[in-house]
């Protein structure tokens, strides 16, 4: 496939684009700071309106079906906003998640409810500071009506907000094991489950999740039981791919919004932007951006074609964004000087923001890692 | 509607029964590539028949028009060509600046006069090119030589110096950047000239540079005579074909950074130095550098196809030549650096059957020209930042 957008995906990225810019502004962004929210509802029910709950969801659970390369345009959309909403961790992981792991029961239910906007969701995975969903130990044991759930997850995203929790844990097997693993729809108000919210870095909140002797009946489970792995493994595929595109977002809003400071703020008597020490840095800022788009692009039609060779491309992906997001961030910073500083200046926000989204579902480090153990060496 | 199919089919019978089947083979060493020429040096019969062949067929510059030798082949089946060559893993028949560069320009601003006297042969690979552009004074200044061209009534007389004149030694003409108005500004007053190497007064002087090869050549010019005929567009247009030339030389140097087809990957290359503990690389900080070329290898390779699919449905913002240019060279040499690390103490051996005779370090010194021939890296991002971005 040409590594170019559709007629359609070119209209819904304009779409959006002309979306958040006039409704989700950063000073809708320092609103919700102010208000101590994590995220404007009336927002989210606009973004329902526009259809983009659905985008992943396949028609026939009352979906749009139209794929991760045009959900992809809308995430880095909002990255360039450092909006926050339940896009990722319901119209992405979790319709993902049910689509892949989900009875047939299961799916009709609960995918047209996430594509009504009528159902958030939020993926429970990690159990300590770094990505490693092999590693997942809480227990799932067995009982005469269903399971029994004890454990903590940790930066769980949209957590405090969603009203199913989709909770990894283990029914047989130990830490490091592939197999073993199961899914399960957790309400979150269920008796046992205890919700801390960790206010972070990006003017967002996490939360920390503990369950303490959590009863499920049998068909919490997502699936089938001890078989949750691949669909995890593959839901995690698809948040990495869409977590470099809100990085991309990330990275080409810090340049834009820098490129336009170096045109306009004057010292020695002339722009700074006729310097060639920041023209350097600037060209091959852009030059990085570049290879950006060319890989997120291609790892969300990866996902879209059902390419084998996805997970080794959304490794790519993630890891060169991690680097170039650093990269953006901090000569955004530079290049503007003090005011880069300040938070009066929306600039500074963005590092801020982009530091989690690297970290979440492994950061550079983690998909170098994971990219040379695909690759075999 | 042309039928392809038909047109695969001819070309692959073609082929099985033209190409030779030594000429099935990856290319070794340099003495394998086939440069063509008057006093053209083959390494074996099969190597000259191969390019004749092709030659005579058109097919070494497929889609230049039928009547200036050329194949006559639409982009299609140009592809068609092209897939059919890898897939019976054809050496290139003829390498050519002729083919890469001197022909395009002519196509595009020659006179007809010129297009009949010059494309046949280098269809034909019978004349080999060089480039006389740099001079001892203007490298990245490059509008700012000073070779004259005076204009002697039927003809014009050309005095100066050239360098870096690639192959200056075994080409047999040259097309050349001169000036033909010394009172005009910088880059008017420029014309490009050609005029063949045996013409008296034109002395090719190979350079020795620290890889031990002698790729280039200053080149002294001393009242060569340059026939009216042998300007390429018009007089003192010449820095708008330079230009053009330039363009195309950036896109060829630029796919440098893109491994070649049939090469390891570096990750192969790190295994087959390092081999395997516990399925990885014993060195953990050879395995993040190969580990981080490999990422930036991928991420340029992806941009160099998404440059090309843009610019076929007429999106892109031109000028990304510049960027290929500088990326792809910089990551070539990066590559080299960690080829080298990987071989350790073992890789500064420069004579002797153990090394190849110095075939690593000495490839890992000529990339460092990569990011200077064609326009420096710094010339480039020069180029983004006034072009692209708009800094000036």
């Amino acid at each position: 496939m040409a590594l170019v957008l559709s007629d359609e995906q070119q209209m819904l990225k304009e779409s959006a684009q002309g979306f958040f810019t006039e409704f989700a502004p950063i000073s809708e962004m320092r609103k919700l700071r102010d208000l101590d929210e994590d995220y404007s509802t009336g927002l989210w029910q606009q973004m329902v309106a526009m259809g983009w709950a659905a985008i992943l969801v396949p028609e026939a659970y009352g979906g749009l079906g139209f794929g991760h390369v045009g959900m992809g345009q809308i995430v880095e959309q909002s990255g360039r906003k450092l909006t926050a909403s339940p896009l990722f961790s319901t119209a992405i992981l979790g319709a993902s998640m049910i689509q892949a792991a989900g009875t047939e029961g299961q799916k009709s239910s609960l995918l047209s409810a996430i594509a009504n906007g009528d159902l958030t969701t939020a993926l429970a995975v990690d159990e300590s500071a770094f990505h490693a969903p092999e590693q997942i130990a809480m227990k799932a044991e067995r009982t005469s009506q269903g399971y029994c759930l004890n454990g903590v997850k940790r930066h769980v995203v949209c957590g405090h907000v969603a009203e199913t929790l989709i909770v990894a844990a283990r029914t047989a097997g130990c830490a490091g094991d592939r197999q073993g693993i199961s899914l399960f729809l957790v309400d979150a108000g269920s008796a046992g489950v205890t919700v801390e919210r960790v206010p972070t870095v990006d003017s967002r909140s996490i939360a920390n999740i503990s369950f303490v002797d959590v009863e499920l009946a049998s068909d919490a489970v997502l699936g089938e039981p001890g078989l949750g792995y691949s669909a995890l493994a593959s839901t995690l595929d698809i948040g990495n791919a869409h977590l470099a595109a809100e990085l991309l977002g990330i990275a080409s809003e810090s340049f834009d919004c820098t490129l336009q400071y170096l045109k306009e703020r004057k010292q020695f008597g002339v722009l700074i932007g006729s310097f060639q020490a920041l023209q350097h840095r600037a060209a091959h800022w852009w030059s990085e951006i570049e290879l950006c788009k060319s890989v997120v692009l291609k790892s969300l039609q990866a996902l879209d074609e059902g390419d084998p060779n996805a997970p080794a491309l959304i490794s790519i992906s993630k890891a060169k964004l991690c680097e170039i997001a650093e990269l953006s961030t901090n000569e955004a910073i530079q290049m503007h000087g003090g005011v880069g500083m300040t938070d009066e200046y929306d600039i500074g926000l963005y590092i801020k923001r982009a530091r989690p989204v690297q970290a979440l579902f492994g950061d550079f480090s983690y998909h170098g890692h994971r990219f040379a153990n695909m690759a075999g060496y | 509607m042309i039928d392809l199919q038909s047109f695969r089919d001819d070309t692959r019978q073609w082929l099985e029964e033209n190409c030779p089947t030594s000429m099935r083979t990856p290319v070794t060493d340099t003495k394998a590539v086939c440069w063509g020429g008057r006093n053209g040096t083959f390494q074996s019969v099969e190597q000259k028949q191969w390019m004749e062949r092709m030659g005579a067929r058109g097919w070494t510059a497929p889609m230049w028009p039928k009547e200036y030798g050329g194949g006559g082949l639409s982009k299609t089946e140009a592809k068609v060509l092209r897939e059919e060559l890898e897939r019976i893993n054809a050496r290139s028949p003829l390498d050519s600046f002729g083919v890469w560069m001197i022909g395009p320009a002519l196509l595009a601003f020659g006179s007809e006069e010129l297009k009949q006297q010059h494309l046949p042969p280098i269809v034909r690979g019978e004349i080999r090119w060089c480039q006389g552009y740099s001079e001892p004074n203007s490298g990245s200044d490059l509008a700012a030589l000073q070779s004259k061209a005076v204009d002697m009534g039927d003809h014009y007389k050309v005095n100066g110096q050239k360098v870096w004149t690639s192959y200056g030694d075994q080409a047999d003409w040259m097309f050349c950047l001169v000036r033909t108005d010394p009172d005009a500004k910088k880059q008017s007053g420029i014309s490009l000239v050609l005029f063949d190497m045996e013409t008296p007064g034109v002395t090719p002087k190979p350079i020795k540079l620290i890889s031990g090869s002698s790729p280039f050549c200053e080149t002294f010019l001393e009242d060569v005579r340059v026939e009216k005929n042998q300007v390429v567009g018009e007089v003192n247009q010449g820095w708008t074909i330079a230009k053009y030339l330039l363009t195309h030389e950036r896109e060829m140097i630029g796919g440098f950074g893109l491994a070649d087809a049939g090469a390891q990957n570096l990750w192969e290359v790190a295994v087959g130095a390092l081999g395997l503990e516990e399925g990885r690389l014993s060195n953990s900080f050879l395995r993040q550098d190969v580990t981080r070329w490999e990422i930036d290898a991928a991420a340029f390779a992806l941009t160099a196809e998404r440059v090309t699919d843009q610019a076929k449905v007429g999106q892109g913002v031109g000028a990304t030549s510049a960027m290929l240019k500088y990326y792809g060279t910089e990551l070539n040499k990066r590559r080299y650096e960690v080829m080298m690390k990987l071989q350790g103490t073992e890789a500064m051996g420069w004579e002797g059957t153990a090394s190849q005779d110095g075939w690593l370090p000495k490839t890992w010194l000529r990339t460092k020209g990569n990011s200077i021939e064609g326009g420096t890296s710094e010339v480039q991002l020069n180029i983004i930042a006034k072009n692209i971005l708009g800094l000036g």
